[in-house]
């Protein structure tokens, strides 16, 4: 068996971000489009810690200050979304067009 | 101590890990997306583990696994999302969205394939047992700014979201 | 292979077995908290009522056994032969991991928790952090029994249960990084959040850490004891599953085994509280005073404690077999009493053996220190009306937070000045 080196742990977190990726572009629900950003940022923090275990401790110091931007971005994203569905009654994205023409 | 079964435990949860994502992006209903992002989640951990990052791991189960998806299980009880279950899932230009990801996929293994050469394998070592002892002296000695901005960034987001859901400011 | 599994039995291994890669120990001590969990769960099923009982002027149960003590029993009996419903219109896959993930955060805190120096499953570096971690997760199993039920009454009781688990885990973390901080406190300045480390520090510093730099190691402790309470959903923060209230919360929709399953997983979690805090605070597996009464006489008497334990409960248990009615109908029942009194007594003669006596040292005290916790929640809920919920959330952010942070702060003071 082929021993793991940063390579494999890179490329899962290329998998998770194309995933991630995909959930964005492609879903209609928000709240799914939220946890697909969290998917992204999860890659993104997969990425730091393979790296820092090469380099130093960086990037674990790194992920950590991800994970708290994370955490308040999910909280302002989620207090938007429950003030827009207090208007609309709707979670979906595409009906979110007060300002289109 | 002497890592066993490495190539076992990291295809465990990797592969724990691509099955929660793709099941988040895939279910109609909210809630078993979010289960499965706890899945993704502690599958994370576990791999911060295998990484020899204990701290982070400890700091994604807390925060992640046990804050943030519980934020996100509040939000989806409280808006109903019925009705949305039974509407499409799929927006129109899924084709696009999709394409435009197996790309940057495609770009990403360009870039592994192409740069194998720079990541070569000397393995900074660590102490094992000082990992969080150093990166709190990290985070309170060279980050100290960062530090303080993060915590200034977190009071904002709270005043926000009490704001954002309050019903009358 | 039989070196394998004696190696760990070497006088001079001072690690657990998970640190000594020795799995199949690691293995026994799994099984041994298993059972120990259950059995204690299912004593503490009767001596809840019991307690309770006296402590309203009447008495619990007596009619299965003698004096109910085959109450718990009968419990579990009806329970695995009551139909199981699930109610139409919920979620199957989630309402069957609900009361599993429940358990499994439970029952994961127990993998780091210290019975002595060498007697835990294994020893983490980051074992603070990972309890703090898995007992988060028992938020989530909470949230999803309430959510999938399908039924407004367990969504009600899911919700408010979870926001007041997460309000009063703030709280609980600042008590636990005040009692970090105290390990700091040595020669070298270098704390440690492994539990085991966590006691040999107040071993090292000649003190419990409740009672280091008074009051503050206190008020720490009653932060921690009160948050303690609010984790595991007990009285007097018993609004989510309050029976008068909310038809018993989120738990409602749950019948037969699947019920009892949260039953476990709330006394499971309820020892599991009691044990960190006794963990943290309470000096783990020490005795009282073993450095103010050192002399080897102060050690044989202390020693003498779990014999004596037994024997008082022996003689209770036969001075109840004495004082039952002489009719024939209890002759088989003060029998039974008198039997189970022996069995007692037979364990606290076992106990006096030498070797028995020092090994079993460190696993009694803090069994005692665990069981003292425990009369404390059962006390705590024949005693306190109930909070609203306004006013547990008020108490969680408003009283034990400020608490919290200006004890870490007033202690990381006063370690600066006294070092």
């Amino acid at each position: 068996m082929v021993p793991i080196t940063t390579l494999h742990y890179l490329v899962v977190a290329a998998a998770l971000f194309v995933l991630g990726v995909i959930g964005v572009l492609t879903r209609r629900n928000v709240v799914i489009v939220l946890m697909s950003i969290e998917l992204i940022l999860n890659a993104v923090n997969l990425n730091l810690v393979a790296f820092s275990r090469l380099w130093g401790l960086h990037g674990q110091v790194f992920a950590i200050f991800v994970i708290t931007d994370a955490a308040a971005e999910a909280a302002v994203g989620l207090g938007i979304l429950i003030a827009f569905f207090r208007n609309k009654e709707t979670v979906n994205v595409d009906e979110v067009d007060l300002l289109k023409w | 101590m002497t890592p066993v079964a490495t190539p076992f435990f990291f295809y465990m949860l990797s592969g724990l890990m691509i099955v929660g994502g793709l099941l988040v992006i895939t279910r109609k209903n909210a809630v078993h997306s979010a289960l499965a992002l706890i899945l993704t989640l502690l599958a994370q951990a576990g791999l911060y583990l295998m990484l020899y990052a204990p701290f982070v791991a400890g700091v994604q189960i807390i925060l992640y696994a046990g804050g943030i998806m519980v934020l996100f299980l509040f939000v989806i009880m409280l808006v109903n999302l019925e009705r949305m279950q039974k509407e499409k899932q799929f927006n129109k230009q899924w084709l696009v969205g999709l394409a435009a990801a197996l790309a940057l996929g495609a770009m990403f293994v360009a870039v592994y394939v192409k740069g194998r050469a720079l990541f070569p394998e000397h393995v900074v070592p660590l102490p094992e047992g000082q990992n969080t002892q150093s990166i709190g002296l990290m985070l309170y000695g060279n980050y100290m700014f960062a530090f303080e901005i993060a915590s200034l960034l977190l009071l904002v987001a709270i005043i926000g979201a009490v704001v954002m859901a309050k019903k009358r400011i | 292979m039989l070196n394998y599994v004696t190696s760990y039995l070497d006088k001079n291994v001072q690690v657990t077995p998970g640190q000594a890669g020795n799995l199949f120990w690691a293995l026994v001590y799994i099984l041994c908290v298993f059972g120990g969990v259950s059995l204690v769960v299912v004593c503490m099923n009767w001596l809840e009522r019991k307690i309770l009982a006296h402590m309203q002027v009447r008495i619990g149960p007596m009619r299965v056994g003698p004096h109910g003590l085959l109450q718990p029993i009968a419990d579990a009996l009806k329970l695995i032969l009551k139909e199981d419903i699930i109610p139409e219109g919920a979620d199957t896959v989630v309402f069957w991991f609900a009361p599993l993930i429940i358990l499994l955060a439970v029952f994961s805190v127990y993998c780091v928790i210290p019975f002595g120096p060498t007697h835990a499953i294994t020893d983490m570096n980051i074992g603070l952090l990972f309890m703090l971690g898995v007992s988060s997760l028992g938020v989530l199993g909470i949230v999803m029994a309430g959510w999938a039920s399908n039924s407004h009454y367990p969504l009600i009781g899911a919700l408010r249960s979870s926001a007041q688990m997460v309000s009063y885990e703030v709280a609980m973390g600042l008590a636990v990084v005040s009692a970090v901080l105290m390990t700091s406190l040595n020669a070298q300045g270098t704390g440690t959040l492994s539990m085991i480390g966590i006691v040999q520090a107040q071993q090292s510093q000649h003190v419990w850490f409740a009672f280091k730099f008074f009051p503050l190691g206190l008020i720490a402790f009653v932060v921690f004891a009160i948050a303690m309470v609010a984790e595991t959903n007990r009285a007097p923060f018993d609004l989510p599953e309050a029976e008068s209230e909310l038809t018993a919360g989120f738990h409602t929709e749950y019948s037969g085994l699947r019920w009892s399953l949260f039953m476990l997983g709330e006394y499971a979690g309820m020892i599991a509280v009691s044990s960190i805090a006794t963990t943290l605070w309470l000096g783990g597996w020490m005795r009282p005073f073993p450095n103010l009464l050192r002399a080897p006489a102060w050690d044989m008497a202390f020693s003498l404690f779990p014999a004596l334990t037994f024997f008082g409960l022996a003689g209770l248990t036969f001075y109840g077999a004495a004082r039952m009615a002489k009719t024939s109908f209890f002759r088989l029942q003060a029998m039974g009493l008198a039997g189970f009194g022996g069995v007692l007594g037979l364990i606290g003669l076992i106990l006096l053996l030498p070797p028995v006596r020092t090994g079993i040292q460190d696993i009694y005290w803090f069994v005692a220190k665990i069981a003292g916790f425990l009369y404390l929640f059962i006390w705590y809920r024949a005693t306190f009306p109930r909070y609203r919920f306004d006013q547990l959330m008020k108490v969680g952010w408003k009283v034990l937070l400020p608490v919290g942070l200006g004890v870490l702060i007033l202690t990381a003071a006063a370690g600066v000045v006294a070092g």
